[in-house]
């Protein structure tokens, strides 16, 4: 359970990221509480917001969230055989299914020590992760966000959140045809778009898979 | 962002957390559909850092950001942990500001 320590502190650690960038971009306390319990999944609550920030619209803030979100439903789908039990039980599970509590979960070598990892770990992420998106929202008025480079804490965060994806052939032509579609796009499509548009880059990704694979 | 779109977020990841929960119980996607949210991530997030690191207000920009950005994916590249690459843009961003970049 060292783990779970180590990945509470990460989680706090990027939530006061997630909180300046909401402050910055003009959201109101309640509403970015808002987004770290009711969203509660990271990159897409700051893909959402950071979007809005470039001055995209609501309906392409949340298109961008619900893409990146769509990890969770092979993530649910992955555990759904850990996460019986009573159906209000199962309610909450589902909200607790995250990044770090699958791959803690997933790495377990019993069906009762992998149950126990995940409600561990994703109550060691659910508390810092709310805890940190307030106080993210309150320092920023109390410190400078361009002189202590605080405003490069959200890229760094998705550079963190990149790097153990891009183990294979298939993920790294992915990520190389998403960023080259966004930047391509970037000086002539609205605030947004670029984003939801570089989700094209995965075809380049299933191409390569496919042909590493022998499958014509 | 409004209250509207902020609910449809929580609503539509909400759906998609527990669709195998409550759902499918132990049946399986089709691994076409596997294969797709498993690269989509990839994908959306090296967008996310080009578009962040690289571009300021809908035009290219290289700026202090850029170096910070840099910075975090040669420590990601080392094989640092989350807290090390983000600690990394962020000094290196604050450094290169100072320094009048």
């Amino acid at each position: 359970m060292r783990q779970a320590a180590a990945i509470a502190v990460v989680a706090g650690a990027f939530a006061l990221s997630f909180g300046v960038l909401c402050s910055e971009t003009g959201l109101g306390l309640p509403m970015t509480v808002a987004l770290s319990t009711l969203v509660f999944a990271g990159s897409a609550q700051l893909a959402a917001v950071g979007v809005m920030a470039d001055g995209g619209t609501g309906a392409a803030a949340v298109l961008a969230g619900l893409l990146l979100a769509s990890r969770n439903l092979a993530f649910g789908v992955a555990l759904a055989p850990l996460l019986g039990g009573r159906l209000r039980r199962r309610l909450v599970a589902a909200q607790l299914v995250i990044d770090e509590s699958v791959a803690v979960a997933t790495a377990q070598p019993d069906p009762a020590t992998a149950r126990r990892a995940f409600w561990i770990t994703g109550a060691a992420v659910f508390v810092p992760w709310n805890a940190g998106t307030v106080a993210g929202w309150a320092l920023t008025g109390a410190i400078d966000v361009e002189a202590t480079g605080l405003d490069a804490a959200v890229p760094g965060a998705f550079v963190a959140l990149l790097a153990p994806r891009l183990t294979s052939p298939a993920a790294r032509a992915s990520a190389l045809g998403g960023a080259a579609i966004a930047l391509a796009l970037t000086p002539v499509a609205p605030a947004g778009v670029p984003i939801l548009l570089s989700a094209a880059g995965a075809g380049l990704g299933l191409l390569v898979g496919r042909r590493r694979a022998g499958v014509p | 962002m409004s209250w509207a779109a902020v609910l449809a977020l929580a609503a539509g990841t909400y759906a998609m957390k527990a669709a195998g929960p409550l759902v499918l119980g132990g049946r399986r996607l089709p691994p076409g559909v596997t294969r797709i949210t498993d690269l989509l991530p990839a994908a959306l997030l090296a967008a996310l850092v080009a578009v962040q690191g690289l571009t300021s207000g809908g035009a290219w920009a290289l700026d202090a950001r850029a170096a910070g950005v840099a910075a975090a994916l040669l420590v990601a590249w080392r094989r640092g942990s989350f807290l090390t690459i983000v600690v990394a843009a962020v000094v290196v961003t604050a450094a290169v500001r100072a320094l009048g970049g």
